[in-house]
């Protein structure tokens, strides 16, 4: 009798599990249909089911659509709250600030004329008539209030600091000044007036950044979610707008009709994938899913790049940033210069870009980008053996070690990822054939790692900068104090002083003169060996053209059209 | 009974504060913050930040506002999505990983039960080995390298299914299966093994000699019993299946809650870390606890109430 029932009630346990299973998948089943009817294929369905209401002669309308992917969901769409280079794609396609990065240079957008006081550090723009997408027209108000929202120390905005080229933002930053004293002020709903602390000849170029994008203020200050979702609240001013964001898998932009310059706008649809591996990005490229894979939107795998070279697939483009060593100087050997300069000269940087990093990449001999064109040659020849050897051995006697043995360990730390650690592999191989060193390799994960660089805990440790704008002194800057983004302890006065000379230096020439002697000090000095400058490597459907991608790696669709 | 179920639920709420803590004081020990990055964020505004999410509080306030939203299930902003709440993203995500879990699942019982009563019906035979064969690649083949796999021969190569994402049911097989490998090839194996015993018993020769007819031995008789250990085995892998997806859900880009977690870990997102170790834990404590229900329902020879008095009845279910 008993065991009857317990069987019965064992197949009921399971017909229960199938049951269930069954209902849930016909749920999702449910639920995902509504969202295929966004995607393109459907839409090419819905043009071939209904061919009656239109002429026969008349070709269906294509959606004209650019699919791209990112590897993490956009962290914020608040153009005040976002740091990272996918919510700032994102919002450069849905926002548009007083000007725009374009491909003949940086342009007027949404100012329509400006004037500059003769001392360079009163800009006053002329707001070109232009509108919200809830209708509402853009005003000067609306880039007061954004700018001194994200100035706003209860805000918490990380970026707050790229607002500080606006006079008094610092303080009213740091709690020490006023909002009230910042130099941005509406002089009428569309004049804005904008105060620097110094000249600055990048300005026009920082405009143009997400940080300096404006909100619209009535909406902003009555919701202060209104960043969350894609919908009415989600209010913009740019090429496209905010159609779909499903959280963690897809954001879509569709073209703004009331945009400005809307008959420039080509694309009707661009979608965002989000897909964080990067054998999947490229998996879903080749199955055309994705009309991109790679840089600066996702990453290709290292190991695909070869053979997607071969094949002749693989666009490169040059970036702004550069990949570096860091010596930390008041680590012993690395107190003493000639070590540092020794064991960067001996560095054979295109052996290692040819086949370890594979990336295309351009060997550094020099800490700012080359496509800055700061100096025409590089401070040093890659691979300077002889050189270096010789460097090495005056290290040695000023140290007072009587050979290579007497160092003390030397070690290269990197955060943990395979090809940081190959380059160190071959790094660590080329200083043990020049100087007959063993260094010892060390990796740690990311979040570990930059703590470890921050309390010094390092010798030598690899770094990359990524330009933030097209100007040396972006990178120049890095090493001007100890602490922040200086992790080599290294300073030096000379530098420093140029640096800030340069920054009230009005006149061009002059301005970079200083910038050339500056890093001509820290070339000498050599705080960090610098490796080579990234490249982003990429490949596309053609099809789609005039994807503008600048050298900072900001993309902009506002030109492309699929062909 | 009762008073077991008390006693049982204690000892989970006791495992589970023991998580949450040692959670806790891990994640506060691990060097980096969520607000560390390559280009550093000047000190003020790093404290404004740390003020604005409660970070500059002493460890021991940090703690008690974590026990408080753990209990309240309101676990607060995620520190690197500003879009969404913690208690926003599980919901989102983890209805993502139960439909492929359930997948997988569902998928790897009809499956595992398939070729396991195959290969025992044809014990030594073609069937046999071939089920076998493919249960040991399902054990030793890891899901990476399985995703990997069918990725590049279904979706690449023959394009049958999408290489990623988890839009339409299409783009479910894929994953499903590379997660169901495994559990299939137990199941199999178990099942196998069952049946190969249950088949010698006395009942099925009785039934035999009794004359009724061979399919019904099989269902009624064999089957039947031979399931069991499966039963039992449903807690531990549905567990498995829902905290382990996350390595198939990197492969397939697929949004889940596996995706979500290992990101908050190398984000140093404290709250979604939090938010998702807690609730893996649930799942994993609670499943637990319903599998020991379980053998006690399924074998009243397992005594679970730990009341000796009724031991000595076990064999009058035999």
């Amino acid at each position: 009798m008993m065991k009857k029932g317990f069987k019965l009630s064992l197949l009921a346990v399971l017909g229960l599990v199938f049951v269930m299973g069954m209902v849930l998948i016909g749920c999702t089943d449910e639920t995902a249909d509504p969202v295929d009817d966004e995607p393109v294929e459907d839409q090419d369905n819905s043009t071939e089911d209904e061919p009656k209401d239109e002429p026969a002669d008349n070709p269906p309308v294509e959606e004209k659509v650019f699919r791209a992917s990112f590897a993490s969901e956009p962290p914020s769409l608040d153009p005040g709250q976002a740091t990272d280079t996918t919510s700032s794609t994102v919002l450069r396609g849905v926002f548009e600030g007083l000007t725009r990065v374009t491909p003949n240079g940086t342009e007027l957008a949404g100012a329509e004329s400006y004037e500059i006081s003769d001392d360079y550090l009163t800009y006053t723009f002329t707001l070109r008539d232009h509108n919200w997408t809830n209708g509402d027209a853009v005003t000067a108000h609306d880039y007061e209030y954004a700018w001194k929202r994200v100035l706003n120390p209860e805000f918490a905005a990380d970026y707050a600091y790229q607002l500080y080229y606006i006079k008094n933002a610092e303080a009213a930053n740091t709690g020490e000044g006023s909002l009230d004293d910042v130099g941005v002020k509406a002089l009428d709903d569309k004049t804005l007036e904008v105060t620097l602390e110094n000249p600055t000849a990048y300005i026009m170029d920082l405009f143009a950044f997400t940080t300096y994008k404006p909100v619209n203020k009535k909406v902003v200050e009555a919701n202060a979610n209104w960043s969350n979702d894609a919908g009415e609240l989600y209010v913009s001013n740019g090429p496209y707008k905010l159609d779909v964001w499903e959280h963690g898998n897809e954001v879509q932009l569709v073209k703004n009709e009331g945009y400005w310059d809307a008959d420039t706008v080509q694309l009707d649809r661009i979608i965002y994938a989000v897909v964080e591996d990067e054998g999947t990005v490229l998996a879903l490229y080749e199955d055309g899913e994705l009309d991109w894979a790679g840089s600066p939107f996702s990453s290709l795998p290292t190991d695909a790049l070869p053979v997607l070279k071969d094949q002749g697939l693989l666009t490169t483009q040059i970036r702004t940033g550069t990949y570096m060593y860091l010596f930390n100087v008041e680590k012993e050997p690395f107190n003493n210069k000639k070590i540092r300069q020794a064991l960067s000269y001996a560095i054979h940087r295109q052996t290692i870009i040819d086949n370890v990093s594979q990336g295309e990449q351009i060997p550094a001999m020099g800490l700012v980008p080359a496509n800055m064109e700061l100096v025409k040659e590089p401070y040093f020849p890659d691979n300077n053996v002889e050189q270096a050897k010789q460097l090495f051995n005056e290290a040695l006697a000023e140290l007072g070690y009587a050979s290579a043995e007497d160092l003390p360990p030397i070690v290269l730390s990197h955060n943990t990822s395979e090809g940081h650690q190959k380059i160190a592999q071959a790094v660590q191989e080329q200083w043990r054939q020049a100087f007959g060193i063993e260094v010892t390799l060390e990796n740690a994960e990311w979040g570990v790692y930059l703590d470890q660089l921050d309390a010094g805990d390092f010798q030598i440790g690899r770094y990359g900068w990524i330009g933030d704008f097209n100007d040396p002194i972006n990178f120049l800057e890095i090493f001007k104090e100890i602490g922040g983004n200086n992790k080599t302890n290294w300073h030096n006065e000379e530098y420093a002083s140029l640096l800030d000379k340069s920054y009230s230096e009005g006149d061009v020439a002059v301005r970079t003169q200083l910038l050339k002697d500056a890093e001509a000090i820290f070339m000498d000095e050599m705080p960090v060996a610098p490796f080579y400058y990234y490249t982003f490597n990429y490949v596309y459907n053609p099809q789609i053209k005039d994807i503008f991608l600048d050298s900072l790696g900001n993309t902009d669709l506002k030109w492309a059209y699929v062909e | 009974m009762t008073r077991f179920l008390l006693r049982r639920l204690f000892f989970v709420l006791i495992s589970l504060w023991v998580i949450i803590s040692a959670t806790f004081f891990l994640m506060k020990a691990v060097p980096g913050g969520p607000f560390s990055a390559e280009k550093k964020v000047p000190d003020e505004i790093l404290k404004s930040l740390e003020a604005h999410y409660g970070l500059d509080k002493p460890l021991a306030v940090q703690y008690y506002d974590y026990l408080k939203s753990v209990v309240t299930w309101d676990l607060g902003p995620s520190f690197r999505y500003d879009a969404e709440t913690v208690n926003q993203i599980i919901n989102r995500t983890f209805k993502i990983s139960l439909v492929l879990g359930l997948e997988a699942l569902l998928l790897s019982i009809a499956l595992g039960l398939f070729f396991g009563v195959m290969a025992a019906l044809y014990h030594n035979k073609f069937q046999d080995y071939s089920s076998m064969v493919l249960a040991v690649i399902g054990m030793s083949v890891p899901s990476f390298i399985l995703a990997v796999f069918l990725q590049y021969i279904f979706a690449i190569k023959f394009d049958i299914f999408p290489a990623g994402r988890f839009e339409s049911p299409l783009h479910h097989v894929l994953p499903a299966l590379s997660l169901a490998a495994l559990p299939t090839a137990f199941i199999a194996r178990l099942t196998r093994s069952n049946m190969l015993e249950v088949l010698q018993q006395d009942y099925i020769k009785t039934a035999r000699a009794k004359g009724i007819k061979e399919n019904a031995v099989m269902i009624k008789h064999a089957i039947r019993n031979a399931i069991l250990p499966v039963v039992t085995y449903l807690g531990p892998l549905t567990a498995g299946i829902l905290t382990g997806s996350f390595v198939v859900e990197n492969i397939y880009g697929i949004p889940g809650l596996g995706t979500q977690f290992v990101q908050s870990i190398t984000n140093r997102d404290y709250t979604v870390i939090m938010g998702t170790t807690v609730f893996y834990s649930i799942i994993l404590v609670f499943m637990i606890f319903v599998v020991d229900m379980l053998y006690g329902v399924i074998d009243p020879r397992i005594n679970i109430t730990g009341d000796n008095a009724k031991g000595g009845n076990a064999n009058e279910f035999q």
